[in-house]
């Protein structure tokens, strides 16, 4: 009942169509890649359920930096490190599943460890065998890390553009702790040659097509959670510190208490995301840490349109599809095409594809009704 | 042993020096030598002393007369008696012995060196010798190669090269080679080089100490000298000690050892302070023109690494082209590339002011994406136009070579470094504190709107600024370029260590940066012993996140109104 109130409610109609393709697709293209034989048109092949299905962890993330930035004006450089933190507990589980099936064939010890001649398993590996601790861990640590650095930070009124180089220095640090090979996390290699994933092969592509239709639904149920978020009372109170930080704080809000709720939510989604890429892609490394890393999620967003969600998600498609497409046909010219974009989108397309595309489709709508005070919601710093 | 005797040797020399022996090879073919049993060591020592004191000229033919013998024993005895002789042809002989091209006339047991080409010399005058009849080759065993190589250490150090002097001491004072300590009191008495002396007599020292026949006192005075050399080396020569050694000794030495530890530490800690000083110079560097920028317009330029890498390629384009153009110049390459690196990268900075950051006042994370694609595209120019290895930068010869201070090695390039970032600093605190125009930045900083309404042209400033830090990056550039590698990744070396610098030292204060930049250095420097290098530096960003939490704007922030 709830449910159907807000669906209805607080659900704009591009937010609907968004949703309603996702649907779509979660059913579809699992059907059309199983169900369809490899010569019919409709096919859709094991590829490219692999790499829509690793952009729909993007977007994801993509949704989660939105999130921060563009209803709570904090340009995190470091949302990486939530998603690939994310990444990595579901990593762990993945490599507890090997049991003796590695090139060692020690029953419980991954490979690495036999290599470091170490007898048992850290600390911060117990439990990770068991599928609802993995998954709790997913959510708690990217979530806890959040807290413990927004507390700190949004308590000491730490902005702008001193946040944005201190959320880098904490991926940056958090890469460099987790290529060494002390910190018991697979170092430089980092984590690889999964198996099994809840007793499914994770190579059949049966539990490819799963995963996509999960991370699909994941990215759908991100959506909600942060619309839900933003079209609250609460989001409201978000949006005006973005808007104006001090005077809301002036009018008796506390401030760093919406922060911390909005930047603690969108670091769990990210790390949701990251845990959904890693059975996609096979593997997790300390370069999921990199900052240039964060600094790309940021140009989804940019691109698709900041405080607009569908846009962020969209621009996350776009550009990794666009990345996929010229890595393949020009490699040079990807860095060239990519910091282009940063520089363009910023100076022209400041509100990003969906942004601009709304402004344009409120102005014909306008030229044709007489005009109603819109409250124009303008992302600022 | 006098002039005549350096002579010989320089002659034996130029054949010795080539025999497949490297400097670090002596001091292991002395090692062989404590291999052998005490008994046949002392019975060296005994025979050395004999044969040290009379040998002269005339006995030298007597010496290489006891060549010709099968008895192995006579052998050893005569490369001995040889190698402390001061014999001129000594060198050239033993190498013959060594290489098996030493042999003896059947009929009168006269001895000869058989020449590659095959012809034979006389060993005792080198002249050559016709017709010879039949030889018989002086016989090979370990205890002779042993022999030989104890040879080759006594007879550098009596070497006319000084640094051979020095390093056949050293090899003698990690060996403890009680054989080798005739010819150590030979080579001390005539050395003058006073430098080479001490190490000599240090290398007696530990010979002595070394040595369980010889007399406590002497034992206990020898450990004084090792003391007063107080390294490493003094360090492991008291540690290893056998369980034998008298007691008294064994205290003498074990208090030494304790004094050479507290000297050493605090040399070690001064070691720390120098390379902080060298890492914070070059993080000075790269930070401070960033600092400006950011001081100034209150953005971030995320390109600023690329400049910093832009400098270092002007460097390498510069010495390429003075390689072709005037090869004598290539000493003050550097020179001309500082001055060419700086109009470079900040004729770059001054367009990507007016081209894009512009456009992008009052928005600074925005204009911080927009850099970040500047400093993509910048990366990948280079990189498609010279290539992603490595380019090869020549170091002058002047920045080459160190120079030590007690137990500090200090490089040439590492010190130029440091007062390099000397001169740029105090010449931009002069800049900003003496000129016109460093007078409109400073108050552009303060107060932006207000310096506007007293008639300051704030966005002149502005391209100005962000083209003066573009070319301090470029300079910082010529700098690294001597340090590290050149490759389009340069910038991203810096960057992250940069930004670090500008909100530890916080914005429009120079010194602030500068007391960042040493801090971190120094820090750094210190952590890595105890934590190594990795670990040491993700404790100092938590320590600089944790600490922007405390002071949210840095060590030295701006205070008044202009800040929020």
């Amino acid at each position: 009942m709830m449910l159907t109130r807000f669906l209805f409610e607080r659900i704009d109609r591009g937010g609907w169509v968004f949703l309603v393709l996702l649907g779509i697709a979660a059913v579809l293209v699992p059907v059309l890649n199983l169900a369809v034989p490899p010569g019919s048109m409709f096919h859709v092949s094991n590829t490219a359920v692999g790499l829509w299905g690793k952009y729909m962890t993007y977007a994801l993330l993509a949704i989660a930096v939105d999130l921060v930035w563009g209803y709570c004006g904090i340009l995190s450089l470091g949302h990486g490190a939530f998603f690939a933190l994310g990444g990595y507990a579901m990593g762990m589980y993945l490599m507890l599943q090997i049991g003796p099936r590695g090139v060692y064939a020690h029953p419980t010890l991954p490979d690495f460890m036999v290599f470091l001649n170490w007898t048992e398993l850290p600390v911060a590996w117990w439990g990770f065998s068991s599928f609802p601790y993995a998954m709790l861990m997913v959510a708690l640590v990217p979530g806890l890390l959040a807290f413990v650095f927004g507390w700190f930070a949004f308590r000491s009124r730490v902005t702008g553009v001193y946040l944005s180089i201190i959320t880098q220095a904490l991926t940056y640090a958090l890469m460099l702790a987790f290529f060494r090979n002390d910190m018991g996390f697979g170092g430089n290699n980092g984590l690889t040659d999964f198996k099994d994933i809840l007793g499914f092969n994770i190579q059949s592509q049966t539990t490819r097509a799963v995963l996509f239709s999960l991370s699909v639904l994941a990215l759908m149920a991100g959506y909600l959670v942060a619309r839900a978020i933003v079209t609250s009372k609460a989001g409201k109170i978000i949006i005006a510190i973005r808007d104006a930080e001090p005077r809301t704080r002036f009018l008796g809000y506390r401030v760093e208490n919406f922060k911390l709720f909005v930047w603690t939510v969108s670091a769990v989604m990210a790390g949701i995301a990251g845990a959904l890429y890693v059975p996609q892609v096979g593997i997790i490394n300390p370069s999921e840490f990199s900052p240039a890393n964060s600094i790309e999620a940021i140009v989804w967003v940019a691109v698709g349109g900041r405080g607009t969600l569908v846009g962020a998600a969209l621009g996350a498609g776009l550009v990794n599809f666009a990345k996929s497409w010229f890595t393949g046909a020009f490699p040079q010219g990807w860095l060239f095409a990519l910091g282009g974009l940063f520089i363009l989108v910023t100076l022209f397309l400041p509100k990003g594809i969906l942004g601009t595309f709304t402004d344009w489709w409120k102005r014909r709508g306008e030229t044709r009704k007489p005009p109603t005070a819109s409250p124009a919601s303008q992302p600022a710093e | 042993m006098n002039a005549s005797t350096r002579s010989g040797l320089d002659i034996g020399s130029g054949t010795l020096r080539p025999c497949s022996h490297p400097p670090g090879a002596r001091g292991q073919g002395i090692g062989h030598v404590r291999a052998l049993s005490a008994a046949l060591a002392a019975a060296l020592v005994a025979c050395l002393l004999i044969l040290a004191g009379p040998a002269r000229a005339q006995d030298h033919a007597a010496l290489v007369q006891r060549f010709a013998t099968e008895s192995f024993n006579d052998i050893v005895g005569a490369v001995n008696g040889l190698a402390t002789s001061g014999a001129p042809r000594a060198a050239p002989i033993i190498e013959a012995l060594r290489d098996g091209r030493l042999v003896y006339r059947a009929s009168d047991r006269a001895v000869f060196i058989r020449r590659p080409d095959n012809s034979f010399v006389s060993a005792l005058s080198g002249e050559p010798a016709a017709e010879i009849g039949t030889t018989r080759p002086v016989r090979l065993n370990n205890n002779v190669r042993r022999a030989i190589d104890a040879a080759v250490g006594a007879l550098s150090l009596l070497h006319p090269d000084p640094a051979r002097r020095a390093s056949a001491a050293e090899a003698v004072f990690k060996s403890r080679d009680g054989s080798a300590l005739p010819a150590l009191e030979a080579a001390i008495g005539q050395e003058r080089d006073p430098r080479i002396k001490k190490l000599m007599e240090e290398a007696r020292a530990a010979v002595v100490v070394a040595n369980p026949q010889a007399a406590e006192a002497d034992r206990i005075a020898a450990i004084g000298i090792i003391q007063r050399r107080g390294d490493q080396d003094a360090l492991a020569m008291l540690g290893s000690l056998p369980a034998t050694t008298p007691p008294l000794v064994r205290e003498a030495a074990e208090s030494a050892a304790v004094g050479i530890r507290r000297t050493l530490a605090v040399w070690e800690a001064g070691q720390n302070v120098w390379h902080g000083i060298s890492l914070g110079s070059v993080l000075l560097l790269a930070a401070i023109g960033l600092a400006i920028t950011f001081g100034v317009m209150g953005v971030i330029n995320m390109a600023h690494g690329e400049m910093v890498m832009i400098g270092a390629y002007t460097t390498f384009v510069v010495q390429q082209t003075i390689r072709v153009l005037a090869p004598g110049l290539m000493d003050v390459s550097l020179f001309i590339a500082l001055p060419m690196a700086f109009l470079v990268a900040g004729a770059i900075g001054i367009a990507i002011e007016r081209l894009i950051i512009r456009h992008l006042y009052g928005r600074p994370l925005e204009t911080l994406l927009a850099t970040w694609g500047v400093s993509l595209v910048l990366q990948q120019a280079v990189r498609t136009w010279f290539g992603p290895t490595n380019r090869e930068v020549t170091t002058p010869s002047w920045m080459s070579g160190s120079i030590e201070i007690g137990h500090l090695a200090i490089t040439a390039n590492r010190l130029a470094i440091i007062i390099f970032a000397i001169i740029v600093f105090a010449t931009l605190l002069l800049f900003l504190k003496r000129t016109p125009f460093g007078l409109q930045t400073r108050a552009v900083t303060q107060n932006r709107r207000m310096a506007g309404a007293m008639g300051i042209r704030t966005n002149w400033v502005d391209a100005f600024t962000f083209g003066l830090g573009s070319g301090i990056a470029g300079l910082a550039g010529v700098a690294l370029s001597q340090i590290d590698n050149v490759s389009p990744n340069l910038g991203q070396a810096y960057i992250i260590d940069s930004f670090m610098v500008v909100v530890f030292g916080g914005v429009g204060n120079l010194w602030g940066t500068l007391v960042a930049a040493m801090t971190l250095g120094i820090a750094n420097k210190f952590l890595e012993p105890y934590a190594g290098a990795v670990l040491g530096k993700i404790l100092l960003l938590v320590f600089i996140i944790l600490f922007i939490q405390k002071r949210p704007r840095g060590l030295f922030a701006l205070k008044g109104r202009a800040v929020e």
